[in-house]
């Protein structure tokens, strides 16, 4: 596994940096968080995602600008629709054209 | 209760008649999900189904059954911290889909449990992780300062006692099983189990004291 500068695998590996006090506030969770959530299991149970270790893989595959930018669920979605176009079960198009028509049914509130 | 914040102004759920920005990602997640469906991968009802079973899932109905058990019964106990799946199968609870390793904690001992490269947990057994066992400082911190860590949580761990860090992964999630609170002899097990709390059995406090 490649290392960078400081020799970590990436910025995921965050084992032993600093950082600020842990906030240990509860949060609840909207409900978009809910359905990824579901879906991610959901890909378990299809095996398109073999293990919580290939999920992973695909939010490290984001790099470390957008690793940094998203939310956790936000990765998750992410890292689950990367795997769906890899396995050739929906093509990039096909979830642009989708995110434009959610868009548009925002919009006339419908 | 505050939606989960990542330093970023974060959309809150899409509804349809309340014009907020939503972000890409969410809308990303939206999109696949119906996708999805519509190719027949799962179906609507599948979903429904497994939102309500995650919801189904907390520390107080699953994994504090298996530590009150491990607490009265020391054939269980033993079951539990040599292959802590089939242990937790024999109660009729799902061990999950990884090994899973119960840690005792001890008068000599304190075990206290991370992920620190993503967020893996036991989640068959304590539901979904709480936002601050996802934090970058979380992750970060509790392998090289785990003390203070665990004093930022309200836990102090005297000087003598070992406080051991476990690093979960994809394929092995950790539970704790805390000490039993003393002044607890012969209460049922039912009574027991409301003593041991989620951060009990993530290591980060003990159980809950009887007085």
């Amino acid at each position: 596994m490649p290392h960078d500068t400081q020799g970590r695998i990436g910025p995921q590996d965050l084992g032993g940096l600093d950082g600020d006090s842990v906030d240990p506030s509860e949060h609840d969770l909207a409900q978009w968080e809910r359905m990824v959530d579901a879906m991610t299991r959901l890909m378990y149970r299809e095996k398109i995602f073999g293990d919580a270790a290939q999920l992973r893989e695909g939010i490290e595959a984001l790099g470390p600008d957008v690793y940094q930018r998203l939310s956790y669920f936000e990765r998750w979605a992410a890292s689950s629709a990367r795997k769906c176009v890899m396995e050739g079960l929906v093509t990039q198009e096909e979830l642009d054209e989708r995110i434009a028509q959610i868009r548009e049914r925002g919009r006339d509130g419908a | 209760m505050a939606h989960e914040h990542h330093g970023h102004d974060h959309p809150h759920p899409f509804q349809p008649d309340h014009p907020e920005p939503t972000s890409y990602y969410e809308l990303l997640g939206m999109a696949l999900n119906e996708l999805l469906i519509e190719k027949g991968v799962y179906t609507a009802g599948d979903m429904r189904a497994m939102i309500e079973q995650l919801e189904a899932v907390s520390p107080e109905t699953h994994g504090a059954k298996v530590v009150a058990r491990a607490w009265v019964d020391p054939d269980f106990k033993a079951a539990l911290l040599r292959d802590g799946a089939a242990a937790v199968s024999s109660l009729g609870l799902d061990p999950g889909y990884t090994e899973l390793t119960a840690l005792e904690n001890t008068p000599r001992l304190h075990n206290v449990v991370v992920c620190t490269l993503c967020s893996c947990y036991p989640r068959s057994l304590l539901g979904r992780p709480p936002a601050w066992y996802k934090s970058a400082s979380y992750r970060s911190r509790l392998v090289r300062e785990p003390r203070k860590v665990l004093a930022e949580f309200g836990t102090t761990v005297p000087d003598d006692v070992e406080v051991r860090v476990h690093d979960s992964t994809a394929e092995l999630r950790y539970v704790v099983v805390p000490m039993r609170p003393e002044g607890t002899e012969g209460w049922s097990e039912e009574d027991l189990a409301t003593l041991v709390t989620r951060d009990s059995m993530i290591g980060v406090a003990r159980a809950k004291a009887t007085r």
